[in-house]
C-alpha cells in the first residue's frame, strides 16, 4: 500500500509553461549565441585573417560575412569551442525557446517577417483542427540514442505534456506529427518516407535535433544523407544536441499554433547568472 | 598500473591464438579490423586475461581477401566478423552464418568503407537484397517488430520466429541506422573526435570521451592531472546513475507501476539536471577534453553534494518501495535469464555480466584515472541469471555511484586546478587501448594517431557486445516478456550500429 502516499509525497512537480514562465534555466546550456553580431571581427583587421570566427567551429555553424558574424543554430552542436576560445564574441544562453518554422530562422531569427507571416499562415491553416490536441509518432532516423531520453521525458510528470493535449502514438495511422530523432541514414530513408506516406492528412514534420536539421558532427559519410528534409518536407525546426525537452515541448506547441517564436516564457539569460524559482534543480519540497 | 600488449600472429592461426589465450583464463573482448597503407588490413583480436588486455594483431596483405574464422573456435567472435565482413569486404571461412549486420551490401563489386583508409568510399547505398529472407516452415512464422518501433524507441528490427506466443527464436537487425560513424573520425581534428566519440552513443557521452582519451594520452604518455581525473570520475558515475534510471523507468512503466514511473522518471530528470548544472550539459558533453577537463564544477559543489544527497535518499527510497513490490518482481524473475556457462563462454558485460555470475568491473580490474585512489565497491555477481538479477546489480550500483561521486567531489572541492596537460602533447604518433566502465559494462577505444590526428578510431560498444546475447535470453519466454528482457539489457543501438 505505500505506492498511494508514495504519489503524494513530491505535491505538484510539473511545469507551468507554456501559461507561465519556468525557471528552469540555471546553468543549463540550450544554446549559442553572437555577442555583437553586426560587427565584424575587429581582431582580424585585415581580409587574410577573415574566416577566423569560422574557423572555431567544428560544424561549420559560424558564418561571416558583409553584415557580420552569424551563428546557425541549426549546425550548432552547443560543443562551446568557439565560447572557450573568444568568449568576448560568443556565449552560452539558456534559451530553450529555440525551435523555428523556417530553415533560414535559425540562422537570422528577425528576418523576412513577410516569409514567416506566409508559413505560419500555411501552417495555421493545415492545423486548424489539431489545436486542442495532437498525436506524434517518433521516428529514429539515425539518432545517438540521446535524443530518444528527452523526447521520451516529454511524458514525465515534469513536463507531462498530456495536460497539454499532447500524446504519443504507436502508429503512424492515427499521428498528426512526425517527430524525427537523427541524422537522414541511408538505411532509414524508406522506413521514415513509409511511415509518412501511412499517415492521415493533415501531417506536420519536425525535425528534433541539430543531427536531424542539418545533419550536424556525424554529417557527412558514406552511410548519412544529412538532413531529414532530403527525405521528408520539414515544417519545424528544432535544434539541439540533444534538443532539451523544453526545445522539443516549444516546437510541438509552434507547430500547434499554440505559442509564437518566442513567448519569453523561459528564462533568457547568459549562462552563469544564477536562477530565481527553480523547483527541481533546487531544494526539494519533502 | 595493467596495460595493453600487442602481439603479432599470423592470421592463419589468429583463431588458435585467441582460443588459447581463452583457455588460459582469458575473456573474448572484441575484433576489429583496420585499413593499412596499400590496401592491406590489419586484423585485432582482443582478449581480457589477468594481466590485462591483450591485441593479437594479424595483416592481411592487399592481394588476400579471406582469412580463417574465429567463430568456430570462439563463437563471441561471430558478429564481429559480421561487421569486419560488411565493412572491409573481408570474409572468414568456415563462417557458421555470415548474414549482414551494420551494412547489407552484395557480395561482389561492393565498394566498402574500410575505416583507417584515406580513400573517400563516396555515397554507400545498403541493398537489402543482401539480407537473408524470412524464414518460413509449417504453422512457424517471423513476426518483424521494426524498425520503426511502437513508442519512442531507437531504430531496431527484431525478427521473432514463432509459432504462436512462445518466442523460440529472434535475430536482430541494426543496420537501418548504420551511421559510418567509425569513419568519420578520421576526417576530424583530435578536439572534435572527442565531440564524435560522445554522439557514438549519446546517452554515455562521458564514456567514450573518457575512453577515447585515455588512448590518446596512453599514446602521447601523459597523465591528466589529479583534479580533472576526479572530475571525469564525477561526470562518469552520474552518467551511470542516470542510465541505470532509465532501466528501472523502462522497467516499472512495462509492469504498469504507475506511481514509480512517474517517480523514478522524475528522479531520472532531476539527475540530468544535475549534471547541467555541474558541467551545463544534460548529458555530460564537453567535460572531457584530451588531456584532463574543460574546467572547474559550474556551480558550488557542497549545494551540490547536498542535492545529490537529497536525491539519492528519495531514489533509494522508491527503487527499495519498488523491489519489495510483489507485481514488479513477478514480471522480472526468471524472466530472460543467461545462464552462467552462457554468459561465460560469451564474455557478457557489465549488469548482465553480474547478474550472470561474472563479477569483471574495469574500475577494479584495470583501474584507470582516479578510480585508482578511489574506493569502488562493485556489485557482487548473482549466478541466477534473470531480469531481477540484473536489475539487484543496478541498485546496488546506483548507490555504489552516489557514493563514488561523493568521494570524488569532497576531494575536489577548492581545487584551483590545473584541469589539463599542458604544452604541445598531442603530436604523438602510435596505436593504444583506452576503456572504461560504461553504465552497460566495458567500453573499449581502439586508437591509432598520425600527426597529431585520428587515423582510426574503433569504438567497441558494450551494447554490441552484448547485444550478440540477447537472443540468447528469450528460453521459453514469450511475447509480453519482450519489453522486460529489453529494458534488463539496457543496451543502445546506436552503440551497436555504429
Amino acid at each position: 500500500m505505500p505506492w498511494i502516499t508514495r504519489g503524494l509525497r513530491d505535491g505538484i512537480v510539473t511545469t507551468r509553461y507554456p501559461r507561465r514562465p519556468d525557471g528552469y534555466g540555471d546553468g543549463f546550456r540550450a544554446a549559442v549565441r553572437v555577442l555583437r553580431s553586426g560587427t565584424t571581427d575587429p581582431a582580424a583587421g585585415t581580409r587574410g585573417a577573415a574566416g577566423a570566427l569560422a574557423r572555431l567551429c567544428p560544424t561549420g555553424a559560424i558564418v561571416e560575412d558583409t553584415d557580420g558574424v552569424h551563428l546557425d543554430r541549426g549546425r550548432c552542436i552547443v560543443c562551446g569551442a568557439c565560447v572557450a576560445a573568444r568568449p568576448d564574441r560568443f556565449a552560452f544562453v539558456s534559451e530553450v525557446e529555440t525551435a523555428a518554422l523556417s530553415r533560414h530562422m535559425l540562422v537570422a531569427p528577425e528576418s523576412d517577417d513577410e516569409a514567416l507571416a506566409r508559413l505560419r499562415a500555411d501552417l495555421a491553416d493545415r492545423t486548424r483542427a489539431l489545436r486542442r490536441s495532437i498525436h506524434i509518432r517518433h521516428v529514429d532516423a539515425g539518432s545517438d540514442g540521446a535524443e530518444e531520453w528527452e523526447v521520451a521525458a516529454l511524458t514525465n510528470p515534469v513536463y507531462d505534456v498530456a495536460r497539454l493535449g499532447i500524446f504519443f502514438t504507436a502508429s503512424p495511422r492515427h499521428a498528426d506529427l512526425l517527430l524525427v530523432t537523427g541524422v537522414a541514414t541511408a538505411g532509414m530513408a524508406e522506413p521514415l518516407r513509409r511511415t509518412y506516406e501511412a499517415m492521415p492528412d493533415p501531417k506536420i514534420v519536425l525535425a528534433a535535433g541539430t543531427d536531424s536539421v542539418s545533419g550536424g558532427l556525424v554529417h557527412p559519410t558514406y552511410a548519412t544523407r544529412g538532413s531529414v528534409a532530403g527525405v521528408l518536407p520539414v515544417d519545424v525546426w528544432v535544434p539541439g544536441s540533444p534538443p532539451s525537452p523544453f526545445s522539443l515541448l516549444h516546437g510541438i506547441l509552434l507547430a500547434m499554433g499554440l505559442l509564437p517564436e518566442r513567448s519569453d516564457r523561459l528564462d533568457t539569460r547568459v549562462v552563469g547568472q544564477p536562477a530565481q524559482d527553480d523547483p527541481l534543480t533546487g531544494r526539494d519540497r519533502q | 598500473m595493467t596495460t595493453a600488449t600487442t602481439q603479432g600472429v599470423d592470421p592463419d592461426v589468429l583463431a588458435e591464438a585467441v582460443a588459447a589465450q581463452i583457455a588460459d583464463g582469458g575473456r573474448f573482448a572484441g575484433l576489429t579490423a583496420s585499413a593499412l597503407a596499400g590496401g592491406a588490413t590489419a586484423i585485432d583480436a582482443l582478449v581480457a586475461g589477468r594481466a590485462g588486455l591483450v591485441r593479437l594483431r594479424a595483416q592481411l596483405p592487399a592481394s588476400h581477401r579471406t582469412y580463417p574464422s574465429l567463430t568456430p573456435l570462439v563463437p563471441a567472435a561471430a558478429w564481429y566478423e559480421r561487421e569486419i565482413h560488411d565493412l572491409f569486404g573481408l570474409v572468414p571461412v568456415g563462417h557458421p552464418r555470415l548474414d549482414p549486420l551494420v551494412l547489407p551490401l552484395a557480395d561482389s563489386g561492393s565498394v566498402r568503407p574500410r575505416p583507417g583508409s584515406p580513400d573517400d568510399p563516396g555515397e554507400i547505398q545498403p541493398d537489402h537484397a543482401a539480407l537473408p529472407p524470412h524464414v518460413r516452415g509449417h504453422g512457424l512464422f517471423t513476426l518483424p517488430y521494426g524498425p520503426v518501433r511502437s513508442g519512442v524507441f531507437e531504430t531496431v528490427e527484431y525478427l521473432l520466429e514463432t509459432f504462436g506466443e512462445d518466442i523460440p527464436h529472434l535475430h536482430t537487425r541494426v543496420h537501418h541506422k548504420h551511421r559510418g560513424i567509425e569513419r568519420r573520425f578520421g576526417d576530424l581534428a583530435l578536439a572534435d573526435g572527442v565531440l564524435l566519440a560522445e554522439r557514438v552513443e549519446g546517452t554515455v557521452s562521458v564514456a567514450h570521451a573518457s575512453a577515447l582519451c585515455q588512448a590518446v594520452e596512453a599514446i602521447a604518455g601523459v597523465e591528466p592531472p589529479q583534479p580533472a581525473q576526479l572530475l571525469r570520475v564525477a561526470h562518469a558515475e552520474l552518467e551511470r546513475i542516470a542510465h541505470h534510471l532509465d532501466s528501472m523507468v523502462r522497467h516499472s512503466e512495462g509492469a504498469g507501476q504507475a506511481v514509480a514511473f512517474a517517480r523514478l522518471t522524475t528522479h531520472k530528470e532531476k539527475v540530468l539536471r544535475l549534471r547541467a548544472r555541474l558541467c551545463g550539459s544534460r548529458f555530460g558533453r564537453g567535460v572531457i577534453v584530451p588531456g584532463g577537463a574543460s574546467g572547474p564544477p559550474l556551480c558550488p559543489v557542497d549545494d551540490f553534494l547536498g542535492d545529490l544527497a537529497h536525491l539519492s535518499r528519495s531514489i533509494a527510497s522508491d527503487v527499495g518501495a519498488l523491489m519489495a513490490t510483489p507485481s514488479f518482481l513477478d514480471r522480472l524473475r526468471s524472466t530472460g535469464i543467461v545462464s552462467p556457462e552462457v554468459a561465460a563462454a560469451h564474455g557478457a558485460l557489465g549488469p548482465v555480466g553480474r547478474g550472470s555470475d561474472l563479477a569483471e568491473d574495469v574500475r577494479v580490474s584495470r583501474p584507470y584515472g582516479a578510480y585508482r585512489v578511489l574506493d569502488v565497491d562493485p556489485a557482487p555477481a548473482s549466478a541466477t541469471g534473470d531480469a531481477l538479477a540484473r536489475q539487484q546489480v543496478r541498485v546496488h550500483e546506483i548507490e555504489a555511484s552516489v557514493h563514488l561521486v561523493e568521494q570524488a567531489l569532497h576531494q575536489l572541492k577548492g581545487s584551483k586546478g590545473p584541469w589539463r596537460v599542458e604544452g604541445a602533447w598531442t603530436a604523438a604518433d602510435g596505436s593504444a587501448l583506452g576503456w572504461a566502465e560504461a553504465p552497460q559494462g566495458e567500453l573499449l577505444y581502439l586508437v591509432t594517431m598520425e600527426g597529431g590526428r585520428l587515423v582510426r578510431v574503433k569504438p567497441r560498444t558494450a551494447s554490441f557486445h552484448n547485444l550478440a546475447l540477447f537472443s540468447s535470453a528469450f528460453r521459453g519466454d514469450i511475447f509480453t516478456d519482450f519489453a522486460f528482457i529489453e529494458a534488463s539489457f539496457g543496451l543502445s543501438i546506436a552503440g551497436v550500429a555504429g
